[in-house]
């Protein structure tokens, strides 16, 4: 299998904090891939450099064979990469709808001229637009709240619209921050064959789950991160009895 | 009220067939009912001309979330644009072609001028946000009015603090703005033709305002006020977002200016200060922001009540007190900012807000009284 993604050598660091010291990562292709670690070991802080939003200090991304190195969030959007947020970040005042429709943004050209005009090119966007942003309600299975505003929606719900609204930018690689936090295990049951549709419908998923069980039982390859730096990677029955890992998250027993 | 009916499209075919007949009778009903009429007239004339600037700010401030405090400046821009190109000033200096150019042309080169400043006002304060963000712009604001204050050494541009005078009344499809003209066995003056252009540049702003706010540009304005660093993420190009908010929020600006200097015939820089953009703001607040129908009677209600007050309280006053006891234009700011709290206290949302924020600030009600 190609790597979808490639992350080489990447450092970032705040101040005197190194909070990504020489990350590197392939993602294949069509894989669910799990990150872990204690936190504040520079799980989300990868998710941000990698999507554009802190720029790295040094090191290489590249996906689907197109460097992606210290760019702006529109390119990483615009080149197949969407993500969540791990405290949600919906447009709290827009409808469920409306969200989804902003996420389109990205893959839709009609400015302020075609707006005004209305010509029939961008009346046929705007109705694209509409009809896509009910499918993936649809999808994810809140089409039925497509009126509500987001902060109304449950917090199930919400997560669920954010990806959705994730989705809508036409991504081939979906990177979900903590989509299972302060889930009950009926939600998270829920949104595991959420995961599976979406990578059955042929996109990549980079996880960050701190529920070990869900990882386990979800994820292709696991890659550990312990203070800015990978400490262990593969598949999860390994991952899980590597003893630099159990150290990381237990601490050494004493001798 | 009930509403219900102008939902239906009969209804709504009917409900602006009646807006049509009441807007094209106006100025004619306010001539006819008052005896100081043709005041009121004008005075219509300016509250068009504050629509078309709140629409213009309730772009950057409604929409896209972005606290200006110095809008007048494009305001300021337009009238000078068009009053340097249509007067006397620079004549002598200017190139005969660019002195006196085609009305439709002068307003384009007005609300390309004004979106420019826009553009410019813009970039320095892309990463502000909230209060840095008014405290630059309102900067903004005044070094553009000192600017135009101060441009009249080394070389006379602006004509420094006496203002550009004689500005030509508009020509367009042969008529004169600035005569009596008959027509109908009616005699429109100026403040009447004034009157229906203003208005029918009113109506195009709306229209565009209409058409941007259920558009992807649209939504991706909203989007950015929401939540900056989600409408990143989604690959929303946040810079250029930003400055087509400023741009186009000026350009609106700048036409509303042009028709100003127009329709006044002098411009100076006394008419942009600080205040007007705070009055401007106080539109927009006070009606609903980024709700197109709020807006508007905010527009009206800002510029309007002034002069009722002009109208009413000397009356009143020589009614009670058998003389004049305070001076109407001191009473004017009292009520007026009396009212401002008043409204801002028990309808924070604006008189008339759109659903979106109604149900914003309803539903915080609702929790708390839960």
């Amino acid at each position: 299998m190609s790597a979808l993604l490639e992350i080489r050598g990447i450092h970032k660091r705040f101040g005197g904090l190194h909070a990504l010291n020489d990350v590197s990562l392939s993602i294949n292709a069509g894989e669910i891939y799990g990150l872990i670690g204690p936190n504040g070991a520079g799980k989300t802080t990868l998710f941000n450099v990698l999507t554009g939003l802190y720029q790295p200090d040094e090191g290489a991304f590249t996906f689907n064979g197109k460097d992606l190195f210290r760019k702006k969030p529109y390119v990483v959007v615009e080149s197949g990469i969407a993500r969540t947020f791990q405290n949600i970040r919906l447009f709290a005042n827009m409808t469920a709808l409306e969200n989804v429709m902003v996420g389109q943004h990205v893959r839709t050209r009609t400015g302020v001229i075609g707006a005004v005009l209305r010509h029939p090119k961008a009346r046929a966007e705007e109705a694209g637009i509409k009809v896509r942003a009910q499918e993936l309600l649809d999808y994810v299975g809140i089409g039925r709240r497509h009126d509500e505003l987001a902060r109304n929606l449950s917090y199930g719900d919400q997560r669920r619209l954010e990806i959705a609204r994730a989705l809508a930018t036409k991504p081939t690689l979906l990177a979900l921050d903590e989509p299972a936090a302060g889930m009950n295990p009926s939600e998270t049951e829920g949104l595991k064959k959420l995961m599976e549709k979406v990578r059955a419908d042929g996109v990549t998923i980079l996880l960050i789950e701190h529920d070990v069980k869900l990882m386990m039982g979800l994820c292709d390859r696991i890659a550990v991160l312990d203070y800015g730096k990978k400490i262990a990677e593969g598949v999860p029955e390994a991952v899980k009895n590597d003893p630099r890992v159990i150290e990381a998250y237990l601490g050494v027993a004493p001798q | 009220m009930n509403f219900a009916f102008m939902k239906t499209r009969h209804g709504k075919a009917i409900t602006y067939a009646v807006l049509a007949v009441i807007l094209a009778l106006l100025p004619w009903m306010l001539t006819g009912g008052f005896e100081n009429g043709k005041s009121w007239v004008r005075a219509v004339d300016f509250a068009l001309l504050y629509i078309m600037l709140a629409l213009g700010l309730n772009i950057v401030v409604g929409y896209a979330g972005l606290l200006d405090l110095g809008y007048i400046a494009f305001y300021a821009v337009g009238a000078y644009v068009y009053a340097l190109l249509n007067s006397p000033h620079l004549a002598a200096i200017l190139p005969a072609w660019l002195i006196g150019p085609n009305f439709i042309v002068m307003l384009v080169v007005a609300a390309v001028f004004a979106g420019m400043f826009g553009v410019m006002l813009g970039t320095p304060v892309l990463k502000l946000r909230g209060d840095y963000l008014a405290i630059v712009t309102l900067g903004f604001g005044e070094i553009i009015r000192i600017f135009l204050n101060n441009l009249d050494r080394p070389v006379n541009i602006t004509n420094g603090p006496q203002g550009i005078n004689n500005i030509d009344k508009v020509h367009f499809l042969d008529i004169d703005f600035g005569r009596p003209m008959e027509w109908l066995g009616l005699t429109f003056d100026m403040v009447h033709l004034y009157y229906y252009l203003i208005l029918a540049f009113c109506i195009f702003i709306i229209f565009v305002t209409l058409r941007l706010q259920h558009s992807r540009i649209g939504r991706a304005w909203v989007a950015l006020r929401e939540d900056e660093i989600a409408a990143n993420a989604m690959g929303i190009n946040i810079r250029n977002v930003k400055l087509l908010a400023f741009a186009m929020g000026a350009s609106f600006g700048g036409v509303s200016g042009a028709l100003f200097a127009s329709f006044q015939g002098f411009v100076s820089p006394e008419s942009f200060v600080l205040m007007e953009s705070i009055m401007v703001l106080c539109m927009v607040v006070l009606g609903g922001m980024g709700h197109i129908p709020g807006v508007i009677l905010g527009a009206i209600i800002v510029s309007i009540t002034p002069e009722i007050l002009r109208d009413v309280i000397n009356p009143l006053q020589e009614g009670i007190f058998g003389r004049r006891v305070v001076d109407p234009e001191n009473l004017r700011m009292l009520i007026f900012g009396l009212a401002m709290i008043i409204i801002m206290l028990l309808r924070p949302e604006g008189l008339w807000p759109s659903k979106r924020r109604a149900r914003e600030f309803h539903e915080h009600d609702e929790e708390a009284q839960a």
